[in-house]
């Protein structure tokens, strides 16, 4: 018979990788003992595909097209991650308008990268209507991609040299009033995130990451700023950051909650950016064409994802296929923080802690 | 049975996507899209589900645990390819962890091109999916009614 003693006995519950609340696979074995969860050990490797090897088989330009699919979500941030680093192997000086316009697709990805992860946050604390009017929302974005670039999801606008295609008056005026009707949708929704009660029982004082433990497990992107790190590689010279005037966003608590205020901030910050934008474009080419020797040399490069610091490394070796080509993903630095995060929580908070690192598990395997 | 024809339910299993079609498949599920309007929920659990989507390509990994959700829905069932990556591997197909499309593994019914595979392609795969799902069902019932003698 059971006796008193044994109740709080350890039991492991395997999580994924098919999960309703996972789009994608990921494993995690969580030790609990009752409700409480005493560890979680993640596994993962179910989307691994090995595409940084594919560069030694694809020519350079064409290899922006696979880098692109390392995630449907960063998809943008990807591309232009590679090319720059690619751009700086070769020398190559990219037209201000294009730098531009590269900034403005950077921020709209980031727009619907943060309203997919609140809509999905709100399915996760099972808040069913709220993910579906982000949702709906978040189609705006998703249309304005579509008439600019051609694609929802996957762009392919970026390549060595500039961009492919050029953002004419008209649209630019669409896109600035778009971006005046999403903030005011957006105003509506946030208010619901930040200030309902139901929300807020959800995300309050659950899954603390402090200061420190986010500096010793290397957190980043809103992860590290929501615990009160300032660290934004925005403000490192990348693209046209420095002449749209803009700040971290932070926060204090390195809770749920303060990670959902600095996501909802920073949509906040985009929108302003992408509407600056369509008003400070200059005139000029796109494109230049890339002439000169096949890359050779080695080239670092970090970029702000959505999800935090990407880097990119390549290697060329004088041909037209790059010798290494080497991606470290934010959300495979934001793991170690969401295994400390894990430990001593509820089993029922398991799915909102995980979902605000906003994981993206193609990322991390490539 | 006839309840399936009316509400199938569907249940997504990303295999090594890229995310893409994942987020275009969920957002079928939301407003603009809104498959709910034919009676499609998404479910959790194979048991429950008639139409297994399935996105992105086959790896050693994740082929049992395809393989496992495709045994565990219950007959008849459908199953739909959406996107190139799960129809031939794709961009991908080329990479050393990449068995190819989702047929290495288990019968594929319908498959969506697309990369990635857009929302209105989705729906007409699911669409597409169900007129199979209808011959299915169809053919099950009349295999049953041999089994217990009843006159046709």
């Amino acid at each position: 018979m059971r006796g008193v003693n044994d109740l709080g006995k350890r039991t492991v519950i395997p999580f994924g990788p098919q999960h309703p609340i996972l789009p994608e696979p990921v494993h995690l074995d969580l030790v609990i003992e009752d409700e409480k969860v005493i560890e979680a050990i993640p596994s993962i490797g179910f989307i691994h595909r090995g595409l940084e090897k594919l560069a030694e088989v694809r020519e350079y330009p064409e290899m922006v097209y696979v880098i692109e699919r390392i995630c449907g979500i960063c998809s943008f941030g990807h591309g232009l991650g590679y090319v720059t680093a690619v751009e700086g192997l070769m020398g190559v000086e990219v037209p201000e308008r294009a730098d531009y316009l590269r900034t403005m697709w950077h921020e709209m990805s980031r727009i619907h990268s943060h309203m997919l992860w609140l809509g999905l946050t709100a399915d996760s604390f099972g808040f069913e209507s709220l993910f579906m009017h982000t949702w709906k929302v978040r189609e705006r974005i998703m249309n304005m991609f579509d008439l600019t670039t051609g694609g929802r999801v996957i762009h392919s606008v970026c390549k060595v040299g500039g961009v492919r295609k050029d953002v004419g008056g008209e649209m630019l005026e669409r896109i600035a009033s778009e971006v005046r009707d999403i903030r005011k949708e957006t105003k509506e929704l946030t208010k619901v995130f930040l200030n309902d009660t139901s929300v807020k029982n959800r995300l309050c004082g659950v899954g603390i990451l402090s200061e420190d433990d986010a500096r010793d497990l290397c957190a980043v992107g809103p992860v590290a700023r929501a615990s009160g790190i300032n660290q934004d590689l925005r403000l490192n010279g990348m693209c046209k950051y420095g002449e749209l005037g803009f700040e971290p966003v932070t926060g204090k608590s390195g809770d749920c909650y303060a990670r959902c205020k600095v996501r909802i901030l920073e949509l906040g910050q985009s929108l302003d950016m992408v509407e600056k934008i369509t008003s400070v474009l200059p005139d000029g080419p796109v494109e230049v064409p890339v002439k000169g020797p096949l890359p050779t040399g080695e080239f670092m490069m970090r970029l702000e994802q959505p999800r935090g610091e990407a880097f990119y490394y390549v290697k060329g070796n004088g041909t037209k296929h790059l010798e290494r080509m080497r991606v470290r993903t934010p959300t495979n630095m934001n793991l170690p923080s969401m295994v400390r995060m894990l430990q001593g929580c509820d089993l029922a908070d398991v799915p909102v802690i995980i979902l605000t690192i906003d994981p993206c598990i193609s990322c991390t395997e490539r | 049975m006839s309840n399936t024809a009316k509400s199938p339910w569907l249940i997504h299993y990303d295999g090594s996507s890229c995310n893409g079609c994942d987020i275009e498949v969920l957002a079928c599920l939301t407003p603009l899209y809104d498959i709910e309007r034919f009676g499609i929920i998404n479910t959790g659990n194979p048991k429950h589900a008639d139409v297994f989507l399935v996105t992105g390509s086959v790896n050693e990994k994740n082929a049992p645990v395809i393989r496992q959700i495709y045994e565990e829905m219950l007959e008849p069932k459908v199953v739909i390819a959406v996107g190139i990556c799960a129809t031939s591997g794709g961009v991908f197909r080329r990479c050393y962890n990449v068995m190819g499309g989702t047929d290495k593994v288990i019968p594929v019914d319908v498959y969506v091109p697309g990369c990635a595979a857009r929302p209105e392609a989705i729906i007409d795969g699911v669409v597409k999916g169900l007129e199979i799902l209808e011959r299915k069902r169809e053919a099950v019932r009349m295999s049953r009614k041999k089994v217990r003698g009843v006159p046709q």
